[in-house]
């Protein structure tokens, strides 16, 4: 793979990814479109820019690890990692079928190199701050990145996970959370109210970064800015558009897990070619 | 007729402290073991690993669920993680995050519960764990332990720190008997045959170990030859020793600290029904939780002594008369 951080390459990178997930979900005939949408400029800046890793030698000691808390959007993570050369790109499309390593959501047993298999949600910050804990204590430079999403945070644990953070110092671990403000029965602010949600975070002592997480210059800005922070773990509030990138999926909850028709992801592809 | 061995059954210390000193032993040997506990390090026992390497010790709080799983991402980065809290804690409220983090992906996570059964006495239902081993068979992948002794506890803490899989092993609160001799192996899957005995097998774990002993010693002075088997590997279970029982002995008692109908007490019969079916009877906290008392009246009161096991020999040697 090819690393870039040009705002311009990776956009383009994230307009393929955003093909494979309305591509493959239409294949399965389910699947999470809307909060794969969301996560994707996130997802692609970290494995194409902000990460350190090696998709030729994914045991490599000293990689970076990534974390998808929001499980179900594993479409995006499976498209950035075949988009980065971890996996194929034409096994795509047998997402959700029975032997695909393209689990329903993700699965270390089919993908070696997922650092957690994940889908229940709530746990992902734990695994990831227990990741970053052993490279702390191995002098490991190893950093950890967990994607949560906003309606994920509402489980409890990941407010177990957020004063553990806190209390162990634990810097080396970034949490992003996709507020895209949809969930499965609706908006967040109907369901289970998140706000003040930087006020949250930073309440539980983490350092709070609030942006755009469509804005691919504010995410670099953003990761650089966590990694200069010392003694306390980053949790960036990317504010994002879930269906982002097509119209008709965007801001709606219907698009959280609907697969698109063949119609509908012909018509989503003609907006993001 | 005498039993074909005498056992003192001396009193000991809890298998929680066994568990405790084993860690620091286990710690030495490997410098990649680390130790999570959720605030109760002075009761696990874990405080002694706390103090010889306060670097690998990591403070959790009270909050069993994420100590779960930042054990699963410690152990998943190449740690061998142990965590810790009372059993009735760690598999309830951490279960999801055994599933979940530990199970599916099969990662190397330890797992002790201490505290179990209802012998913790004064403390009550709230603590007390009736239903662990049942959880913890319920995770596929997951060795499952239950040790009755300083010895076997020892023994088994380094079984599973070598071990590469997930594992869970069971502790308990009060002074357990000597029964095992120092250096007495054990083995993920076996059993120790404590008594041999042809007219019914006794198969025991933990705290009930001590009393299938008394019960054998009981039954011999009344002319019945009762083997004693320590099942302390659950999963994976020694199916040749329980094959062999239902063959020599055709009857077969399972005690437990454990709520009766999902203990180890199933496990048996599946393998007897699987290889040679045969009459059983099964002691056991009876679908219902217990109450504080000290933790020899309550033992008394929910049925876990040895005249317990005896009057269930009784009922299955009746069974298998006719």
């Amino acid at each position: 793979m090819t690393k870039t951080s040009n705002p311009a390459e990776l956009a383009e990178i994230s307009k393929r990814v955003r093909r494979h997930i309305i591509e493959m979900i239409t294949a399965a005939k389910s699947g999470h479109p809307g909060g794969s949408l969301s996560a994707t400029e996130l997802v692609v800046t970290l494995f194409f820019d902000i990460m350190k890793h090696d998709p030729a030698n994914p045991a490599w000691k000293e990689r970076d690890r990534f974390i998808l808390g929001k499980g179900h959007a594993c479409p995006v993570l499976y498209s950035t990692m075949a988009e980065a050369g971890y996996t194929p790109i034409d096994q795509l499309n047998t997402f959700r079928h029975l032997g695909s390593i393209y689990q329903g959501h993700p699965d270390v047993r089919f993908i070696p190199a997922l650092e957690a298999s994940t889908g229940s949600l709530g746990e992902g910050l734990s695994v990831g701050l227990g990741m970053a804990l052993a490279a702390r204590l191995d002098s490991n430079p190893s950093r950890t990145f967990v994607v949560l999403g906003d309606g994920e945070i509402q489980e409890g644990q990941i407010w177990e996970a957020a004063m553990f953070g806190a209390a162990h110092k634990l810097d080396n671990c970034v949490a992003i959370v996709d507020s895209n403000k949809i969930q499965l029965d609706g908006f967040v602010k109907d369901i289970m109210p998140l706000d003040p949600l930087v006020e949250k975070w930073k309440s539980f002592g983490w350092h709070v970064i609030d942006i755009d997480g469509h804005n691919i210059e504010a995410v670099q800005k953003a990761f650089h800015e966590a990694e200069s922070v010392k003694g306390k773990p980053t949790c960036i509030i990317a504010n994002t558009i879930k269906g982002k990138g097509v119209s008709f999926m965007e801001n709606n909850p219907k698009w959280h897990g609907t697969a698109p028709s063949k119609d509908e992801c012909a018509l989503a592809l003609k907006e993001l070619a | 007729m005498a039993v074909s061995k005498k056992y003192e059954l001396k009193i000991g210390p809890a298998t929680r402290e066994a568990f405790g000193k084993a860690l620091v032993e286990a710690g030495q040997k490997n410098p990649n073991i680390v130790v999570c506990d959720a605030d109760l390090s002075k009761s696990t026992n874990t405080h002694f690993f706390a103090k010889e390497f306060p670097e690998r010790f990591i403070q959790c709080g009270i909050a069993e669920a994420n100590m779960v799983a930042v054990g699963s991402g410690l152990s998943a980065a190449g740690k061998v993680a142990f965590v810790s809290s009372f059993s009735a804690f760690v598999i309830n409220k951490g279960f999801e995050q055994l599933r979940a983090t530990a199970a599916y992906p099969n990662v190397n996570l330890k797992v002790v519960g201490t505290h179990s059964g209802i012998s913790i006495g004064e403390d009550g239902p709230s603590q007390m764990s009736i239903e662990d081993l049942s959880l913890a068979c319920n995770l596929p992948g997951f060795t499952v332990m239950a040790p009755c002794d300083e010895v076997s506890m020892k023994a088994v803490i380094h079984l599973v720190a070598e071990h590469i899989g997930p594992a869970f092993v069971r502790a308990g609160r009060s002074k357990a008997a000597h029964v095992y001799e120092p250096g007495t192996e054990f083995h993920i899957g076996g059993s120790h045959e404590l008594l041999s005995g042809t007219d019914v097998a006794i198969f025991a774990n933990g705290l009930l170990v001590a009393e299938a002993i008394r019960a054998a010693e009981i039954l011999d002075a009344e002319g019945v030859s009762a083997r004693v088997v320590d099942l302390y590997s659950i999963k994976p279970i020694d199916r040749a020793a329980i094959e062999r029982a239902s063959q020599e002995c055709g009857a077969i008692v399972v005690a437990e600290e454990h709520l009766k109908d999902t203990g180890i007490g199933s496990r048996v019969a599946q393998v007897t029904a699987e290889t040679t079916p045969c009459i059983m009877e099964f002691v056991g906290v009876d679908d219902t939780y217990a109450e504080s008392g000290t933790p020899e009246a309550v033992v008394e009161k929910y049925g876990l002594l040895a005249k317990d096991i005896v009057t269930a020999v009784h009922k299955v040697l009746a069974r298998k008369k006719k």
